[in-house]
């Protein structure tokens, strides 16, 4: 059984370091796929306006179920009107992010990893390359910054509405003031707050655009293949951003 | 091995006998083990990825499927290359195209989507798109599997018409071997990894040796064995159940 184990974590180790490697070739043509501006702008489309629904209905029900259990648990203690501090430090700090980014690999990272399996599987990566067209340049570079642009954006999104949600229910339905509301989460919501959200959202932006493009680049080029790396592409995109948030709450700390 | 400078190679062979993996080492797509690959006179092992990138700007590659863009119409397809390594105006760049499309008889079908094609009309908006950039080498995989009896007389009449009219050097992977001997000055056979037999089409046909024969003949049995290696035919049917 530790055989088996010890085999596991090389195997992922070496996986590891492959990912990293493929980020570092990423990253090296990103200045030299950044003059096709178009090419990305559409990818932030791609990953960014077609993920809005999915992320405004979830913010929105997060952020609703966050002001109903918020509003139970602070009644016990009779301070129902630090609702709105927990509500948005609650969802910019952690749900914000790591929701979003969770939908995001089911939504995004999925189209992503199945595209560029399909286009692996019927040679037009092959092809591309006999043009003399480096694919990681043309193709996976505007995906990989499509995603990595549109995350922070949506994660925002997410968690203005989730905060609109949690008014919702707390406010018109529970009935806690509305001032103290909203003041109170002025006053006690400070910038490290927000910027722990915007790091964790940037972080998680580049974890799971890197894992659908790769995991799709290096798809096996056959149905099951494709498969296979859409759903690797979701497992391996929750499992590291729960780890990552772990390791950057506790850095924020 | 060797392609003879503007003139039609054909490399024909049983499936599975490595012909794909030499058009992969002929375009630099896998490195050679062993061997040297000599391309317009470079050497494939020692050329920089930069290098092999401008020496593939000379060859046009047509793919089995076509491998076409499936996000981008016909013309864009085309036009792919253009726009990835010219800095061409739209006028030039839209003449250019259409005179390739022009030649392998699909102007009409510019504005349509790869995905509207027939499997022919796919492989024909391919080899314009291989031929826009005016390569010096042309290689076709498998140019005619899987087409109608019309669709391949017209990919046979394209291969010969653009070789000679753009004195292009034409190499053709397949095992159709009629169609292939209506087209190609040269043919090498394949089989189990190595060449076994080459010459004109006409020096093929009448050739003795029996794997030439069992190939051009298309018979069932022969050098190539008909049945996959197997342990001995009643042993195994008479083993009892467990005791394979």
């Amino acid at each position: 059984m530790f055989a088996e184990l010890w085999i596991s974590l090389t195997e992922s180790l070496v996986r590891l370091g492959d990912i990293v490697r493929f980020l570092l070739r990423v990253l090296g043509q990103v200045p030299r796929a950044l003059p096709r501006f178009q090419l990305i702008v559409d990818q932030v489309y791609n990953a960014g306006s077609l993920s809005l629904v999915i992320i405004m209905l979830s913010g929105l029900f997060v952020g609703m179920v966050l002001g109903l259990q918020g509003f139970e648990l602070l009644q016990r203690f009779g301070s129902e009107e630090a609702l709105g501090t927990a509500a948005a430090i609650g969802l910019v700090k952690e749900l914000g992010p790591v929701v979003t980014a969770l939908l995001f690999a089911g939504r995004a990272g999925t189209a992503l990893a199945s595209e560029l399996g399909l286009m692996r599987a019927t040679d037009q990566l092959s092809a591309m390359e006999m043009m003399a067209v480096d694919p990681v340049r043309r193709v996976v570079v505007p995906r990989f910054l499509g995603g990595v642009i549109a995350m922070p954006l949506l994660a925002a999104i997410f968690s203005m509405i989730g905060i609109y949600g949690a008014q919702l229910v707390g406010v018109q339905i529970m009935h806690v003031d509305s001032g103290s509301f909203w003041s109170q989460m002025r006053a006690s919501v400070d910038l490290k707050d927000i910027n722990e959200g915007i790091v964790k959202s940037c972080v998680f932006g580049v974890t799971c655009s890197l894992i659908a493009v790769y995991e799709g680049y290096h798809a096996t080029p056959t149905a099951e293949g494709v498969g296979a790396a859409t759903t690797r592409t979701v497992v391996t995109s929750a499992v590291v951003v729960l780890f990552l948030d772990y390791l950057l709450t506790a850095f924020f700390l | 091995m060797e392609i003879p400078r503007g003139r039609v190679s054909a490399v024909m062979g049983p499936s599975g006998t490595g012909k794909t993996t030499l058009l992969r080492l002929i375009t630099g797509q896998v490195r050679a083990d062993a061997g040297s690959i000599r391309v317009a006179g470079a050497s494939l092992a020692e050329l920089s990825r930069d290098e092999l990138y401008a020496l593939r700007r000379r060859m046009g590659m047509l793919f089995q499927n076509g491998a076409l863009l499936t996000d981008s119409s016909v013309f864009e397809n085309v036009a792919f290359p253009l726009r990835e390594h010219t800095k061409l105006p739209e006028r030039v760049i839209r003449q250019l195209v259409l005179t390739k499309l022009q030649a392998v008889g699909l102007r009409g079908a510019a504005e349509l989507m790869p995905s509207e094609l027939s499997g022919g009309m796919g492989r024909r908006v391919a080899l314009a798109r291989a031929i826009v950039m005016d390569p010096e080498i042309l290689i076709y995989d498998e140019p005619f599997a899987g087409l109608d009896p019309i669709s391949m007389g017209v990919i046979l009449r394209l291969i010969r018409r653009l070789n000679d009219a753009l004195g292009l050097t034409s190499i053709v992977v397949s095992h159709d071997v009629h169609e292939i001997s209506s087209v190609a000055d040269v043919v090498y056979l394949l089989s189990g990894g190595s060449v076994v037999a080459q010459g004109t089409p006409q020096e093929l046909n009448s050739s003795r040796s029996e794997i030439v024969r069992q190939f051009v003949g298309g018979l069932a049995d022969g050098p190539v064995p008909f049945h996959y290696p197997a342990p001995d035919y009643f042993g195994e049917l008479l083993a009892r159940d467990g005791d394979h």
